[in-house]
């Protein structure tokens, strides 16, 4: 077992979030974790990047070398593409659609959605529709990482716990809509796979 | 003991409440804030009563730590890297006097300079203060690290400075607690000879300090962080703190069998390294930032068998990564994939609606008005009005330096000389440059753009809240030129008016832009709302 993953999007959107669930699981399965994040100045609406790293070996770096990704986690669909260098050959995209826009000139998204799908590997997910249902758009994040779950290595069940957890203190209504957006992230990759 | 998935900065922090502290000074600054923060939030700790509030500045903060350790407790101090250039002057003095209870300095290095204005190697500073100097490669090593730097502190009875960086800092991995040990009884140092360094003393303690260095090299010999990974053939890498993972990642992904001698502990263990070094015809030296030791190795003359950042095989700047090893150790990779040119950059941009963007809107129509296009700034959100679309700053250099430089260039003939400074950058350092503007008479208007926090670094307490206004009047602008607005559009011709009066008065004026960071404010009512 062995997994690198890159999350990326845009500053606030919640990518430390995914992070902390998928590093949550990977940890009560007994593997080895690393995951560097980015802090302080790029916050600030800017773009932002985990590299996640797990292993049942010793993960000697915290960065993932180039070309070494199985998989690029995006809530953003630009940003999935800023990070095309670290995708392994075999490697999968797994992007929301949703662009934030808070850059002029935004590119034309149809032209950017064209270039993900050149990767052999791709998964389009509108998110928001999704998280609206499962009861809040804020649970956006939760739906991307439902649509790449079968790509983490790591079973549903164990992700799920790992949500259960890290939401609790927020009360059990916030645990139920965040179960509900992952699962309805799963469900569109189960449709688009079948 | 207890797995947890911890930051490096948290694991820090962790093992300093494990070791025992009795309190933890520290001024924020990316990446160290963490372990401070960790502390402030650790329900153990206050069980533990360690004080853990925000310093105004790592000065204040070293000081203070260097304070309890003289009680006979343990302290721990951390910062940026920069802000070791603020706190030298205690650190470097600090080494001379020695301490008594355990003190740990940790300093967070930015390689590549993430959120930084430089990339500078704080393992310089141990060695310029002639103290032991510890490098954890990982978070588990980071936490151990502590726990032994505060050992060590005791038994040499010297600071011993823990130096991290970005990668480890921000980067998250599961950690094992080993120990828990009690805080140190109150035993106040009584050897004054010691503390106060009269030049009689201080040439006495400085050669004390010279020639306890050998012994200090002794135990970096003998230190469980300092080891060689065996191997074949005839070239060998020296591989300096977090730099040893991206040496292992190369060489166990292409199966190299190449010796490697890992250090995290200085001074260099001279002996292991002398012995490594005939062994092998040629040798990598690979440090996570400056080639400090590199240089050394390499001597003069150059020794031509010494590999590294000096002659080109690793890059001379920025952080190391495992394709830079790879390449530097010869392995063909295949052709690296480029980024899509449809990819913008994304910069940082100060939030919608922050205080800071309504007082760069009212202060460029002034500016404008002036035709000068000279605003001295300083560190902060409020640097981001480099940017688009208010690109109104012309300079940001080192915290404080916005008052002074306004201040000089004022005493050069150029007018408005102006300056803006957020309000926990103030409290740093910008007091002091004020009083010599008092003093000085200068035509300055020095603008704080004060949202009550210290918001760059995610929303710290300010020291000044509520006292910028005194602090101004205590040390003597005159009353009637410390003016306060409040950046918000509808007081947009207000504001004009009150900077453009502020710039004609031929003295010293202050102009306090107050409103909530508006990250802050949210998360404050967020706070109210669930009480
Ligand atoms: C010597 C030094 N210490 C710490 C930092 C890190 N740092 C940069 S900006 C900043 C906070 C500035 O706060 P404030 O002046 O209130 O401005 P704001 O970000 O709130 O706008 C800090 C702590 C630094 N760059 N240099």
């Amino acid at each position: 077992m062995n997994k690198n993953i890159i999350l990326a999007g845009v500053g606030g959107q919640g990518i430390l979030t995914i992070a902390a669930i998928i590093d949550l699981a990977a940890m009560n399965l007994g593997l080895k974790v690393k995951q560097a994040e980015v802090h302080g100045m790029s916050q600030r609406g800017g773009a932002v990047e985990s590299h996640l790293r797990i292993s049942d070996k010793e993960i000697f770096s915290d960065l993932i070398p180039k070309g070494e990704a199985d998989l690029i986690l995006s809530v953003e669909p630009m940003e999935s593409l800023r990070y095309i260098p670290f995708l392994s050959k075999k490697g999968i995209i797994v992007t929301s659609v949703d662009p934030f826009i808070n850059i002029t000139p935004y590119p034309d998204l149809q032209n950017v959605l064209n270039e993900i799908k050149k990767n052999p590997e791709n998964i389009l997910v509108d998110a928001e529709k999704p998280a609206r249902e499962a009861g809040s758009v804020k649970a956006s994040n939760i739906v991307m990482l439902g649509a790449a779950s079968p790509f983490t290595g790591i079973e549903k069940e164990e992700l799920e716990k790992a949500i259960e957890k890290l939401f609790l203190p927020k009360g059990n209504e916030t645990v139920q809509i965040n179960l509900r957006a992952f699962n309805a992230g799963l469900n569109i990759t189960k449709q688009l796979r079948k | 003991m207890d797995k947890q998935l911890l930051l490096g900065a948290e694991a820090v922090a962790l093992a300093a409440i494990d070791a025992g502290i009795s309190g933890i000074y520290a001024y924020p600054g990316t990446p160290s804030t963490e372990i401070t923060e960790f502390i402030q939030k650790s329900e153990e700790a206050q069980k533990l009563n360690i004080r853990s509030n925000w310093s105004a500045n790592e000065k204040t903060a070293y000081e203070s730590a260097l304070g309890m350790s003289y009680a006979g407790k343990r302290s721990m101090v951390c910062m940026k890297h920069v802000g070791l250039n603020v706190a030298a002057d205690a650190f470097i003095n600090s080494a001379v006097t020695g301490v008594n209870g355990g003190l740990v300095l940790v300093v967070a290095d930015d390689p590549s300079m993430h959120s930084s204005q430089n990339e500078q190697d704080s393992r310089f500073y141990g060695k310029f203060a002639f103290v032991p100097v510890l490098e954890p490669s990982n978070q588990q090593e980071a936490y151990d690290a502590v726990l032994y730097s505060f050992e060590l502190s005791e038994k040499v009875k010297l600071p011993v400075l823990l130096r991290i960086v970005t990668r480890l800092s921000h980067s998250r991995s599961v950690v094992e607690r080993k120990l828990k040990r009690t805080q140190n009884a109150l035993q106040p140092e009584n050897e004054k000879r010691k503390w106060i360094l009269l030049p009689a003393n201080a040439r006495r303690q400085y050669v004390n300090l010279l020639n306890i260095q050998k012994d200090l090299a002794e135990l970096s010999e003998q230190s469980i962080f300092n080891k060689v990974i065996n191997g074949t053939g005839n070239k060998g890498i020296i591989a300096f703190g977090l730099s040893f993972n991206y040496v292992m990642e190369a060489r166990e992904k292409y199966q190299l069998d190449i010796p490697v001698l890992k250090i995290s502990q200085y001074p260099l263990p001279e002996k292991a390294v002398k012995e490594f070094l005939s062994k092998y015809s040629e040798i990598l030296i690979v440090e996570e930032g400056y080639p400090i030791y590199e240089e050394i190795l390499k001597g003069f003359p150059q020794n031509e068998k010494i590999k590294g950042r000096l002659d080109g095989t690793l890059p001379r700047t920025g952080e190391l990564n495992p394709d830079y090893l790879a390449k530097a150790l010869g392995v063909k990779t295949s052709p690296e994939k480029k980024i899509p040119e449809i990819v913008s950059p994304r910069p940082p941009e100060l939030c919608k609606g922050c205080s800071h963007r309504d007082l760069y809107e009212a202060l460029n129509i002034v500016m404008k008005e002036y035709n000068s296009n000279h605003v001295f700034s300083d560190i902060g959100c409020y640097t981001l009005g480099a940017l688009p679309p208010y690109e109104t700053i012309s300079t940001c250099v080192d915290m404080g330096a916005s008052v002074t430089m306004a201040k000089g260039a004022s005493d050069a003939g150029i007018h408005p000389a102006v300056a803006v400074i957020g309000d926990s950058t103030f409290t740093h350092s910008g007091i002091t440059g004020l009083l010599d503007a008092v003093n000085d008479k200068s035509s300055v208007t020095i603008i704080i753009s004060d949202n009550s926090t210290t918001a760059m670094t995610g929303g710290q307490d300010s020291a000044g809240i509520d006292k910028l206004q005194n602090i101004c009047k205590g040390i003597g602008v005159e009353e009637d030129h410390i003016r306060t607005i409040i950046p918000l559009k509808n007081n947009l011709a207000e504001n004009i008016k009150i900077i453009k009066d502020e710039f004609e008065y031929k003295g010293v004026s202050v102009i306090i832009a107050s409103r909530d960071c508006i990250q802050t404010a949210r998360r404050n009512k967020k706070k109210q709302d669930k009480q």
